[in-house]
């Protein structure tokens, strides 16, 4: 149960320029990033911009690359480093820099808004919904997600390629779009909307080469390459590629 | 490890004139190197002992033991295998080694694999080395044209992969017998088949495909309980997809090792009964 | 000054939680062009910290269940404070808010046969809470964001435009509610309770440029949530500064009963950090229980009077309610929660609390390890990652926290409009009156629902029934922007005292109202506070920040401070008047619950003018009392007479 001073790097700065600015701040037991960050607020530059607002890994706010590694600043304990090393917290690199530690997220409600929503059952009343516990299971792990957009960040597809951007949607709503296709109750097909369809060619599947990374950064733990992008790259397999498919629709258009 | 040598472009990325001026391609402290450098170590080890196997053409076949790598055998030039995969369906005007005809399909199968294709993506191609640790490439489309688009025909290789591990199975049931062809033997050889084809099969199986497959494609679990089910075991293995690449690449490799060995006399197979 | 730039909209909604985004949603809807301003980003708000459920007597799990039983638990709870008729219209009408939750996308967990499944929780007498496992707060913020895109999503295709009709200002902040004034009335007195005239629109500022800029509206709706951020061990979130609040009061609206503020039983208290962050109730309603630090299950000895018939008297008693609950009470854990927090005051205050000043909730041996993962995974997940706990293998340390804000701005039941100022409307935990004087776990979601599609149907309503549209005087706006650039130029308008650090002052202020207007309260401590806070006030006038405009945390709470300022004076004043204790309102010098006390209500004005420099001692905040409305008696018969004494006067009962 001791204090100790820190060596920390934050990078300050704005659309014009900055660089990483160099601190020594106390440390006490059991804090986290965020914690020092506020330190540094309170005691030593009372403007640094930062994001943050439950403290408590459940709203996704206070996401920043510390030590190179996109997390959560709420979650990342101090005492996962040694007291010797120097902590560098950055921005989110792959999203325009607004102040400090704050950045442009709008290309994420932008590529919210491309998502169809729900389409409700035609005919089912509110209150009349059925669904079972096994069916629901597969969307309510995408739903878990806090929209930190950890994801989005490191998914080298756009954080390496701007150019990308307008035709990528990210893991998050790719897997939004997964989520709506399980949706036991989702009637996207029964209005003409293909989500299948959608997803490889309005919301650039294919850019995904499922290194993984989204997975790997995901503070919910949600398993969004094997159980959301593999098999929505499955189902549109479903649609072009299988051959069993492909026969079965052969014949059923024949027997018509 | 990466090996595009390129400079990462400047006016792109997250060198971009929006981005936070920040000139490291990444801040990382850890070793995020070793594991790519890991994946392709061992990707590329792989590759030069099954090229070297399948061009050999030779030592593949010890009664009752074959090669995986060989079965089954699609041409006339093939060692005869007593109750063996002699099928020579396509005739006898194949002059090279037999193993490149069918070891298309496991290549195929393992090449499109979502895990593969992660481990080679960044160990050889660098993209990315890992993650937050800028790419190379100027440019990237990833699996959106050809060649890559290809990938999507992981299905067809995996309904080859079925067959290819039903007849390694049957392979394996041949291993029960002795040099000279009585059933109701073993050997020390019966045992790396058995445990390879135990890995063959859990890594064929625990394929996303599969998962789709017997189950992950269905809308409502809760209408049809018997996929449900399957698709629940699938999907435990499934979550150890890497492993079961690894273990099963290793014991392929070890299983056509001990067929040379065995067939070249530089050892000679324990027999148990 | 340069004009700034002024956009006009029918309804402007402040706050993007639970009831502002439902009372954006149904404004919308009734085909008003709606505006939703928020602090942070869209879809970080609060609602998402809510773990439980949300309250409603579908009867899914256990068919007895009526809106006739939960509008009795709610008032049990609430210590017949309550405004009756908003637990009545809240216990009707939460099912087909939750219902049309799923219409929307939402995902609850399920029964066998595919329902809603509800489950158990404190003050609730049958399982009530729709849930998601234990992130229910966010399920209902997400479902709610995705009903907005897909709003935007219509617009879109219908005008090109996705915010054609309902806009989202992430990341801004309102600063002033603007009032037209008309002819006759005098707006230029520098008054600061806004005298009379009708809501014309909101003075507000991006938080990322700095840039200020005008909503003219003939409605707001207020929906900025609650004040735990006054106080230093709290579960809120930064935005909690009681804007809502304080904006209410500027702009001359009452708020009502404000001493009832709601410390939640089971907060985290180790380590240092983390102290305050909520472990959801739901531990204790799946078979979570109490210990002090001799291994004693102490609630049992502290159920009062008037719940003494609803409890386990026994723990093997308790026990067996898990299981059958028809046939056994449930156990003493489940109480209301001013009950439980009270009681882990005492145990503490008495020696035998745990080493970081909390008691023990264990789960550890009430259940398999494998069950406690998959009832309650963030609960697992939150102590692994910030206590380095596993609470399967050991039991976590908890105590009191504030938590939320029974009283607030004082509303019409019906309609949710302010009382005193046309336009203006409030819904969720900013309104007062719903949770009485203390506030059921899973009735807060509930109530956003409720009270947030009701705020904006009635402001959608207002906007399109004035005839005429407000004006905003240009003076007005002038005075706003003034007071909101004040914090860059303090040092050199003050005599020669320094400038003040606002960093400083909000811990300050926090540790003030966390000792002296705490859980248990007394007169002379109250007393103590108000003087402080004044203080404060005075300091906070020359609350100076570096840098710029442009996403300046330090000036965004120097603007913050005098909402927190203003509403912990309001909590002071009030709790000091109160001379009884009621639910989230203790006394230690006046321990018990008087019946006369049940019809009063305290109602929080504004006096004087607020230019800085004015004299501290005498507070900004009037305490009025006001009788309430008698209970409608088809309502009050859903009780047993037994019960009735015990809250209701004499008179009253036989009325």
């Amino acid at each position: 149960m001791s204090s100790y001073q820190a060596g920390f790097r934050v990078w300050r700065g704005d659309q014009d320029g900055g660089e990483l600015e160099d601190f020594t701040v106390e440390v006490n037991e059991g804090e986290v990033v965020l914690d020092i960050i506020h330190r540094l607020q309170a005691t030593q530059a009372s403007d640094l911009a930062v994001r943050w607002n439950c403290k408590a890994g459940k709203c996704g706010s206070c996401s920043a690359e510390i030590n190179g590694r996109p997390r959560l600043m709420c979650m990342t304990r101090m005492s996962v480093f040694t007291r010797e090393e120097t902590i560098t917290v950055t921005p989110l690199r792959a999203f325009p820099v607004v102040r400090d530690l704050v950045t442009d997220v709008s290309f994420n409600y932008a590529k919210a808004r491309d998502v169809p929503s729900f389409v409700p059952p035609p005919g089912v009343a509110a209150g009349d919904y059925r669904m079972r516990q096994v069916d629901v299971d597969r969307s309510q792990e995408f739903r878990k997600c806090i929209e930190c957009f950890l994801c989005q960040d490191t998914c080298h597809v756009v954080r390496d390629h701007e150019e990308n951007k307008p035709a990528f949607a990210g893991p998050r709503f790719l897997m939004r779009v997964a989520e709506l296709d399980m949706h036991p109750l989702d009637a996207a097909a029964e209005s003409g909307l293909d989500r299948k369809k959608t997803a490889q060619e309005e919301h650039g599947l294919g850019y995904c080469n499922i290194t993984k990374c989204c997975t790997e950064v995901c503070p919910e733990g949600i398993k969004i390459t094997d159980n959301a992008l593999i098999p929505l790259k499955e189902r549109a397999a479903d649609r072009k590629y299988d051959p069993l498919v492909w026969l079965g629709n052969k014949i059923r258009r024949r027997g018509e | 490890m990466a090996t595009g040598t390129e400079p990462p472009p400047t006016h792109s990325g997250v060198h971009g004139a929006t981005r936070a001026t920040i000139g490291a391609r990444h801040l990382r402290t850890d070793r995020w190197w070793l594991s790519p450098a890991l994946t392709a170590g061992g990707l590329l080890a792989f590759v030069l002992y099954s090229t070297w196997r399948a061009f050999a053409n030779a030592d593949y076949y010890a009664a009752p033991y074959v090669s995986p790598f060989y079965s089954p055998c699609l041409s006339e030039n093939c060692a005869p295998m007593r109750g063996g995969p002699n099928w020579e369906i396509i005739g006898g005007w194949w002059g090279l080694s037999p193993a490149l005809l069918i070891l298309i399909f496991p290549l195929g199968f393992r090449l499109t694999c979502y895990y593969y294709r992660k481990a080679y993506y960044r160990g050889f191609w660098a993209s990315p080395p890992a993650c937050a640790v800028a790419e190379p490439h100027k440019k990237y489309t990833g699996e959106t044209r050809f060649p890559l688009i290809l990938q999507n025909l992981h299905r067809y290789f995996f309904y080859a992969a079925l067959l290819v591990a039903g007849i390694l199975t049957y392979d394996t049931v041949l291993t029960f017998r002795d040099e000279q062809y009585a059933w109701g033997h073993m050997g020390l050889g019966t045992v790396v088949f058995l445990v390879n084809i135990v890995l063959i099969w859990a890594y064929t199986l625990s394929c996303h495909s599969c998962r789709h497959i017997v189950g992950g494609r269905l809308k409502h679990f809760s209408r049809h309980p018997v996929r449900y089910r399957l698709w629940g075991w699938v999907s435990k293995l499934n979550a150890r997809h890497m492993q079961l690449a690894w273990a099963s690449l290793i014991s392929v490799g070890l299983a056509d090792f001990y067929v040379y060995l065995v067939a070249s006399g530089a050892f000679d197979d324990p027999r148990f009964f | 000054m340069t004009r700034l730039e002024r956009q006009q909209w029918d309804v402007v909604v402040v706050g993007a939680g639970g009831a502002g985004l439902r009372a954006a949603i149904e404004a919308r809807e009734r085909g008003a062009r709606t505006a939703v301003i928020c602090k942070s980003l869209f879809g970080k708000a609060h609602t998402v910290m809510a773990e439980g459920g949300i309250a409603a007597s579908m009867g899914n799990v256990n068919s007895g269940d009526n809106w006739q039983v939960h509008f009795r638990d709610t008032m049990r709870g609430g210590k017949f404070l309550n405004q009756w008729r908003m637990a009545e219209l809240h216990a009707q009408e939460a099912p087909e808010r939750v219902w049309e939750l799923e219409t929307w996308g939402a995902l609850f967990d399920r029964t066998a046969d595919g329902r809603i499944s509800q489950r158990n929780f404190g003050g609730h007498e049958y399982p009530r809470l729709a849930h998601v496992g234990d992130r229910t707060g966010l399920e209902l913020i997400r479902t709610l964001q995705q009903k907005i895109v897909s709003l935007q999503q219509e617009d879109e295709k219908e005008f090109g435009d996705y915010e054609a009709r309902l806009k989202i200002f992430q990341e801004c902040t309102v600063t002033r509610i603007l009032k037209d004034h008309g002819p006759g009335d005098d707006p230029g007195n520098g008054n600061g309770n806004g005298g009379a005239g009708r809501v014309a629109g909101a003075f507000c500022y991006e938080r990322e440029s700095g840039r200020f800029f005008v909503l003219e509206a003939p409605a707001v709706v207020l929906a900025t949530g609650g004040i735990g951020k006054s106080f230093k061990v709290t579960s809120n979130s930064w935005e909690y500064t009681g804007d809502g609040h304080a904006l209410a009061l500027l702009a001359g609206a009452p708020l009502l009963n404000m001493e009832f503020v709601q410390f939640h039983p089971t907060g985290m208290v180790w380590p240092p950090s983390v102290k305050g962050i909520l472990v959801t109730e739901s531990v204790r309603g799946d078979g979570g229980v109490l210990r002090n630090s001799e291994g004693k299950r102490f609630m049992f000895d502290y159920v009062p009077d008037v719940f003494k018939e609803k409890y386990a008297q026994t723990e093997a008693e308790g026990d067996r309610w898990y299981e059958d609950p028809d046939h056994n009470r449930r156990p003493p854990e489940l109480l209301p929660r001013d009950e439980v927090a009270r009681a882990i005051n005492s145990e503490v205050k008495a020696g035998r609390g745990s080493p970081h000043g909390g008691v023990f909730l264990d789960v550890s041996t009430r259940m398999p390890a494998e069950v406690i993962r998959r009832r309650l995974p963030s609960m697992y997940h939150q102590f692994k990652e910030l206590a380095d706990v596993d609470i399967t293998a050991e039991a976590m340390e908890v105590g009191p926290t504030c938590h939320y804000v029974m009283g607030g701005i004082a509303v019409d039941s019906d309609s949710a409009a302010a009382l005193g100022v046309p336009g203006l409307f409030a819904a969720g935990e900013v309104a007062g009156g719903m949770h009485g004087s203390n506030r059921l776990g899973g009735n807060s979601l509930s109530d956003l629902l409720v009270f947030g599609r009701r705020a904006g149907l009635h402001a959608a309503g207002h906007a399109t029934a004035s005839a005429v549209r407000p004006e905003v005087s240009e003076a007005e706006i002038e005075t706003a922007a003034a007071e909101a650039l004040r914090p860059f130029s303090a040092p050199d308008t003050t005599d020669g005292a320094p400038p003040e650090n606002p960093y400083t002052l909000h811990q300050e202020l926090q540790q003030t109202m966390n000792d002296l207007v705490g859980i248990i309260r007394r007169e002379g401590e109250m007393t103590q506070a108000l003087k402080r806070l004044a203080e404060l006030r005075v300091r906070a006038g020359r609350a100076g920040v570096e840098g710029h405009r442009q996403f300046n945390p330090g000036w965004h709470l120097a603007l913050d401070l005098r909402n927190m300022l203003l509403v912990s004076e309001c909590v002071a004043r009030a709790a000091r008047e109160r001379t009884e204790s009621r639910g989230g309102h203790t006394r230690e010098d006046c321990p018990t619950m008087e019946r006369d006390w049940r019809r009063v209500n305290l109602l929080c004005r504004l006096t004087g003018p607020d230019t800085p420099g004015d004299e501290p001692a005498r507070g900004r905040i009037a305490l009025e009392r006001r009788t309430t409305e008698p209970i409608r008696p088809d309502l009050l018969a859903l009780f047993e007479k037994e019960e009735l004494v015990k809250y209701l006067a004499e008179e009253e009962l036989y009325e």
